[in-house]
């Protein structure tokens, strides 16, 4: 046929499928979640703290969310950057297309395998320090879709997550929980904590 | 509205043209030997009359003994309907004879149908996965999957 041309090369789908089933080898286990700040107060000193909450509260106080909404979770995001819930209160109302200009992966919806080396990208693209929020039960455990063979049982297997939101999908309020509990963690970081 | 032809009507026709080609007609749908189906198909496309222009969709059935391949056909011009259908009986190389030669509307829909279903389609001029990746094993849709 004529039209042959205009096909894309099997080699390409061919690294695409070794891609994949390589990520897939490397994530069969959870990547732990960054806790070391639960016990750093006792280790801070005086002087630090004080240069720490100035920059902590820097960061928290205008966190850009990176476009990362594979699926309908991203509607509930939606309606809380929207009027009523408004996460401009935040800083936060600018959501970035470039990964490169935000600081917070708000992982709404469900992912696939298929899709999942493009999200590690935009996260290994975004500049430290970065955070991410698991955004409903697909992101958290893969939701109903966990036992699928084409869906990813938590964003957890690919990046590294802070806070969960649980819900189905999570309501604004619950998001917006999520968020402040982000705050509250990030108040708590060091910048020459040993785990940063 | 369209009009949805009855497979029974127009099965008297396809046997005159094609003997022997027609397996079974029922009101709803019209079934062809896998053999037949590109000539019946290119038949249905080409004469005046019927002139099915347009390939709706395609989709695939698993019937543990055979996998039907469903063709939904409409005529913009004459707006008529008409549904095809097809079986293959292998369940470890299902072919069919690929219609992208007279829909290439077919094109992503029978790489969907050979990425869940593992149905190859002949003639093709791309056959490969479109929704799951390259490497993987198995095809979901048959009811022996897991």
């Amino acid at each position: 046929m004529e039209v042959e041309e205009v096909y894309s090369s099997s080699e390409l789908d061919k690294k695409e499928g070794k891609a994949i089933n390589e990520l897939i080898a490397r994530s069969q286990e959870t990547i732990p979640d960054p806790d070391e700040w639960l016990d750093e107060e006792i280790k801070r000193n005086i002087l630090l703290t004080s240069v720490d909450a100035i920059l902590d509260w820097a960061r928290r106080s205008s966190m850009w969310p990176v476009f990362c909404f594979p699926a309908c979770c991203a509607f509930e995001f939606i309606t809380t950057a929207a009027s009523r819930f408004d996460i401009s209160r935040f800083g936060m109302e600018i959501v970035r297309a470039s990964p490169r200009q935000a600081d917070l992966m708000i992982t709404a919806g469900t992912l696939t395998w298929k899709m999942a080396p493009q999200v590690k990208r935009i996260y290994d693209q975004m500049a430290e320090p970065k955070w991410v929020i698991a955004m409903g039960a697909c992101a958290i455990s893969g939701g109903i879709f966990r036992s699928s063979y084409s869906v990813v049982p938590g964003y957890n297997r690919i990046i590294p997550v802070d806070v969960y939101v649980p819900g189905c999908p999570p309501r604004p309020e619950a998001l917006l929980h999520g968020i402040r509990m982000l705050h509250k963690k990030i108040a708590k970081e060091s910048l020459f904590g040993e785990g940063k | 509205m369209t009009l949805a032809l009855s497979g029974s009507e127009i099965a008297s026709q396809i046997e005159e043209q094609f003997p022997r080609s027609v397996v079974e007609s029922t009101a709803d749908s019209l079934l062809v030997k896998a053999e037949s189906l590109l000539e019946v198909a290119g038949y249905l496309k080409t004469t005046p009359g019927l002139d099915f222009d347009y390939l709706t969709a395609i989709t695939a059935v698993d019937y543990f003994d055979f996998f039907e391949v469903i063709y939904q056909l409409t005529s913009l011009e004459h707006n008529h309907s008409l549904v095809i259908k097809a079986r293959c009986y292998s369940r470890d190389n299902p072919v069919l004879p690929s219609v992208v030669g007279l829909w290439r509307g077919a094109d992503f829909q029978e790489r969907e149908i050979y990425d869940l279903f593992g149905i190859s389609f002949k003639g093709h001029p791309n056959l490969k996965r479109i929704v799951l990746w390259e490497g993987f094993e198995g095809h979901p849709l048959r009811k022996d999957f897991l």
